[in-house]
């Protein structure tokens, strides 16, 4: 979720050692099918939502929610998708999470140079700050941005919600990139200074093409995480054509014409983008959350 | 895959800047703290100052806010829906911490230790894709999916499979206490694979020479388990139980779309409680309340977290 994860470049690991392979005995096939029921139970939420989406309302009275389709029905998905107009929801999500990711990681940077590098005074409190307004609960921000954009004009408008996230990611991503750059090795930049670089060229073309891995699993987390925020898109974008993916689906579960197997149907097209990046990203997710989470 | 490294104590080393000045001191680097900083005024700073003066009004969102003392702070502490919500925040700790770390280091262990050493590498990832897979649903949709199942009447998924065993259908989210059940399972469901993921890390962390030696001297697999895994990941341990304690008091979006609180404020959150006070009761003030409370609650937790965590780690410090 949100926050509860960390990034870190770290080093490649120890080899275990491969003998134990061949030795198994009653009780590790035992443990096995622990592990392996334990995870059937995590996705069967996943197995009832697909199997679901495929039925017809008929189909799923008849023959209940753990069968498989009788015959292939599209016919709760076009439903929803007609309904809520899907493609749009998923630009509305693309374009509000990608230009977050971009803008939080250049501020991020921005921040931490000052920060990491230059070694600015009081740099610690400043962090401490971001980094709580990271922490903090959005509620105790909520009304007084509402009342904000609704003056300027920016309520109900993508850029509201944009604005919002660019600056609470950047809050994540300082914290974590200045104790990165903290530890950026001196000599490059002694020998660039010597060049007679620029503190600015410095930035750009020593820093940031060094810190490149870094950056783009922050880049990666930053849209994700803003793909998954749910009260703040709720509270600014109140019109249909500015939701994002959940809040569109969300909106939906209160209308009680929806079908059984539309509902599942919508389910399943919440998740599919999703599953979309975690196979794409799968090893960066992974490195970036195992990364021990702390700095 | 890359390993967790330890936190270093001093969040930065008190030198002078990496870059030889060739004028002036660290002055122009403020320039690049510019933008960062004034977003951050005026997003979170400004509004977070202006949410705790309006703790001090009544006000409906439209004219003038009306100032009425600690009025709203005298109200929380007789609401009973305050103390409700902030009891099931208790529950949402369960859920959302104690319940997967515990079952999230028992699994990270097995995946590990068994899986992984005996049935290979292979086996062991895709089981720990597995379990991680609700951690990227928008919180949102898990809810959806789950308010999908337990949907009351014979059509919810939940009461057709347990009418096939002659168990009559239930509402599940109508009543207490199964409303708040479900919420909690949910969580757990949600929640489960964040502490396998960085526990599986933080254990090939641990050197299988140590194991090996343990081995040897008779150490059977829950002594090695407890003397050797438990204090190495110590570090992980700390650090998801403080980001799920703060994630659970933050919980929204899934009251928001699978109990609304409800039935009659029986799963109320303080997050979910505040909204509805700005935005459905329009009681701006008392849902300033709300929220500050919350905050400050938050706050109090790491900075508690925080100190233990150093003070465990001077300890362990000092005893090498």
């Amino acid at each position: 979720m949100h926050a509860t994860t960390a990034i870190v470049t770290g080093k490649p690991v120890k080899a275990r050692p491969r003998g134990g392979m061949t030795k198994k005995r009653p009780v590790d096939w035992l443990l096995l099918a622990l592990v392996v029921v334990g995870a059937l139970l995590v996705i069967a939420p996943f197995y009832l939502v697909l199997v679901n989406s495929f039925k017809s309302p008929v189909d799923y009275a008849t023959s209940g929610p753990l069968a498989f389709p009788e015959t292939l029905d599209f016919g709760g998905i076009i439903k929803f998708w007609e309904r809520v107009n899907f493609p749009e929801k998923v630009w509305n999500s693309i374009f509000i999470s990608g230009i977050v990711a971009v803008l939080a990681v250049v501020i991020s940077m921005l921040n931490a140079f000052a920060i990491g590098i230059g070694r600015v005074r009081g740099r610690s409190w400043i962090v401490l700050l971001f980094l709580l307004a990271n922490l903090l609960p959005q509620e105790a921000l909520l009304y007084p941005l509402y009342y904000m954009f609704k003056s300027v004009g920016l309520y109900d408008n993508v850029w509201a919600v944009i604005i919002v996230f660019t600056v609470i990611q950047a809050a994540f991503g300082t914290y974590l990139l200045s104790s990165v750059y903290g530890t950026f090795p001196k000599e490059i930049l002694e020998a660039a200074s010597l060049d007679g670089a620029s503190r600015w060229q410095i930035l750009w073309r020593v820093i940031f093409p060094i810190s490149r891995p870094t950056l783009s699993v922050l880049l990666i987390f930053f849209f994700i995480w803003t793909w998954n925020e749910f009260l703040i898109p709720l509270t600014f974008l109140a019109s249909n054509a500015n939701q994002t993916v959940p809040v569109a689906i969300s909106v939906l579960q209160g209308d009680r014409l929806m079908d059984v197997t539309t509902t599942s149907a919508s389910a399943l097209l919440g998740i599919i983008p999703t599953l979309i990046f975690f196979l794409i990203f799968q090893r960066t997710l992974t490195r970036g959350i195992t990364a021990g989470a702390v700095k | 895959m890359s390993l967790a490294t330890r936190p270093r104590r001093t969040a930065l080393p008190p030198e002078e800047p990496s870059i030889p000045q060739r004028s002036g001191g660290t002055g122009g680097y403020w320039l690049y703290l510019l933008p960062g900083f004034a977003l951050l005024l005026i997003i979170v700073i400004v509004p977070l100052v202006w949410n705790l003066l309006l703790t001090f009004t009544k006000w409906k969102g439209v004219r003038t806010p009306e100032f009425i003392g600690l009025g709203n702070w005298q109200k929380i502490l007789t609401d009973s829906d305050f103390w409700t919500s902030f009891t099931n925040s208790v529950w949402m700790i369960l859920a959302m911490v104690v319940v997967p770390t515990i079952v999230g280091l028992i699994v990270a262990a097995l995946l590990f230790d068994v899986v992984g050493r005996k049935f290979g590498g292979k086996v062991g990832a895709f089981l720990r894709a597995t379990y991680y897979l609700p951690q990227i649903l928008p919180i949102a949709v898990a809810g959806i999916v789950i308010g999908w199942i337990v949907r009351p009447g014979g059509d919810g998924a939940l009461n057709q499979i347990l009418g096939a065993f002659g168990i009559p259908a239930y509402d599940w989210l109508g009543q207490m206490p199964s409303a708040l059940i479900v919420l909690m399972l949910v969580m757990v469901w949600v929640q489960l694979g964040y502490p396998v993921v960085v526990f599986m890390a933080a254990l090939q962390r641990v050197d299988p020479e140590l194991y090996e030696a343990a081995e040897l001297d008779g150490a059977n697999w829950l002594q090695r388990f407890t003397a050797i895994t438990m204090s190495i990941i110590r570090p992980e341990i700390f650090v998801v139980t403080l980001t799920c304690t703060i994630a659970a008091l933050k919980v929204f979006g899934p009251v928001y779309i699978i109990t609304r609180g409800g039935p009659a404020g029986a799963t109320l959150v303080p997050a979910y409680y505040a909204y509805q006070e700005f935005f459905t009761k329009r009681n701006v003030g008392y849902g300033a309340t709300i929220a500050t409370v919350l905050t400050i609650v938050v706050v109090i937790v790491s900075i508690i977290f925080i100190r233990v965590q150093n003070s465990l780690e001077r300890k362990e410090r000092a005893g090498l």
